[in-house]
């Protein structure tokens, strides 16, 4: 069965979360030289500048603020609401977005540039066609 | 290089109409277009189409099989919900560009139910609800949300400009709803995705719309009593901002096409007696209040409270009762936006005219991004 073509150990969720098969899982972000702007995957010119071959990967920071966020209500059948949708500055730059986890998805609970860290756990129980199981993101409130 | 007219323009009342084919609906816009003007399909030199669901499936050829097939030259395009404008944007640049004289511009959609974005699972698992969502209201909420960090917009304010359209709409017969939505009902309505309710996102509903345009020499030719002027047609792309890769700015690609729009009309927004802007969400209109600089930035919410953004209002926005309730067939959006207009600076707009208008805008947002606006004048 479709099982028996699983791989062991997690995938990563996006191919820009790196180490999802060891204890050390970290984001992986790509750098301008030239102008310091900062992009999720690879990319051999920058967007912003337009300078070529200047891009080097970088680890992102495991912490950050959040930007902006909504609080989601409702989704596609099977999706667990509500949740919160967050944009979160890391700190060292990059933006990414995701779930905002371990608050109470209540605006009065929630503060614009509150500190947050970015965990690492599996993607939800979500599975692939082939039965392989993920290793996701998610933003929680800073300790 | 010529000035480029409008000679004759209409919308279909949007609705659902799962009976019809999409070129059907698109063919029903055309024909009344073309009645406006007084001119017929063997008058136009080309066609300029605009769809998003069946953008291969060359729409505009097909409109023409079911109103004439004259085999002038047919462009179908795509472009988010820029698209219409989009189409309306091409056939302008082909007068500009001296090729053609006369040239038709339609757009049309067929909408499902049910929420935008979000996509599929690509090569791996759904990311929907597992790295944030995608979906078209949480989206633009993110962006409401972003206003409400810069300059503490509330809830509230962001649900008057659902109250303002849907009023808007009792008084535009070929709206999608002509019902009024209180403040209350507007924030107790189902909570889509937080601060946008249900009442707070736009309607998807099938329609289309025509324009004719035409040249100034062909226009002296047939007749200006019914005209619109066409100041300005700009179309941008999203420049490079931090944040635009995970939260698409609709600020950045707003303020540059606006921007273009009053430097090429040689006008500013102090000259602009009404506009239809993109109020895809609610949150969004109040956005877009600051990037067509309708106010100074940080007095958006201030000006719903005070209603100068209402019919009767200092600069009326949206009289046509907008996305929210008038309807939002994408790809006809960009060209039902210029009807509105139009009527309005045709002084034909019946209980909804804005008195005295002579200059009014357009805007449309494609997410992804696009960005279209066109600054119209009254010519009688």
């Amino acid at each position: 069965m479709s099982q028996e073509k699983a791989v062991s150990g997690p995938l990563p969720v996006v191919d820009w979360l790196k180490g999802a098969d060891t204890d050390d899982p970290y984001l992986e972000g790509h750098r301008c030289d030239e102008c310091h702007a900062v992009f999720l995957g690879e990319r051999s010119t920058c967007s912003r500048c337009s300078a070529r071959d200047k891009i080097k990967a970088v680890r992102l920071s495991a912490r950050g603020k959040l930007y902006s966020y909504c609080i989601v209500h409702r989704s596609f059948p099977g999706i667990e609401v509500p949740y919160i949708s967050a944009i979160v500055d890391l700190e060292g730059g990059g933006t990414i977005k995701g779930n905002l986890i371990n608050i109470d998805p209540d605006p009065e609970k929630i503060a614009f540039d509150m500190p947050v860290e970015v965990v690492f756990k599996d993607a939800l129980g979500r599975k692939d066609k082939d039965g392989n199981s993920y290793l996701s993101y998610f933003f929680q409130p800073a300790a | 290089m010529s000035d480029v007219y409008i000679l004759g323009v209409d919308m279909i009342k949007f609705g659902r109409f799962p009976e019809k084919t999409v070129p059907q609906l698109g063919a029903k816009a055309a024909l009344m277009a073309l009645d406006d003007a007084g001119l017929t399909i063997k008058d136009m030199e080309a066609l300029y189409c605009g769809n998003l669901g069946q953008a291969s499936a060359m729409v505009g050829q097909r409109i023409l099989q079911e109103i004439g097939q004259t085999g002038i030259g047919v462009v179908n395009c795509s472009n988010a919900c820029a698209t219409g404008a989009t189409a309306f944007r091409e056939a302008w640049m082909s007068i500009k560009a001296g090729v053609h004289d006369v040239v038709l511009a339609v757009g049309v959609e067929q909408m499902g139910k049910g929420l935008l974005g979000g996509g599929g699972a690509g090569n791996g698992i759904p990311k929907e609800g597992l790295l944030g969502s995608g979906t078209m209201p949480a989206v633009f909420a993110e962006a409401g949300m972003e206003h409400a960090r810069m300059y503490g917009t509330t809830f509230e304010q962001f649900a008057k400009v659902s109250v303002k359209n849907h009023h808007h709409s009792t008084l535009n017969p070929k709206a999608m709803y002509q019902i009024e939505t209180p403040l209350e009902t507007v924030m107790n309505a189902e909570m889509i995705s937080y601060p946008n309710t249900k009442l707070m996102c736009s309607v998807n509903v099938d329609g289309s719309a025509a324009a004719v345009l035409v040249s100034e020499k062909k226009a002296r030719e047939i007749g200006m009593s019914r005209a619109v002027k066409v100041r300005a047609s700009v179309l941008t792309s999203d420049p490079y901002s931090d944040r635009d890769l995970v939260m698409p700015d609709v600020n950045a690609v707003t303020r540059k096409a606006a921007a273009k729009a009053y430097e090429m009309a040689g006008l500013g927004p102090e000259d602009v007696d009404l506009v239809e802007l993109h109020d895809c969400f609610a949150t969004a209109e109040i956005l877009h209040y600051e990037n067509l600089g309708l106010c100074a930035d940080g007095e958006a919410g201030k000006m719903i409270d005070d209603g100068e953004v209402g019919l009767g209002g200092r600069v009326p926005v949206n009289v046509s009762g907008g996305l929210l309730s008038k309807g939002h067939p994408l790809g006809a959006t960009g060209i039902a936006n210029i009807y509105e207009v139009s009527t309005h600076l045709r002084n034909e707009a019946d209980k909804r005219q804005v008195e005295g208008a002579k200059i009014g805008m357009t805007h449309v947002i494609g997410l992804g991004s696009a960005c279209g606006i066109h600054i119209l004048e009254s010519v009688a």
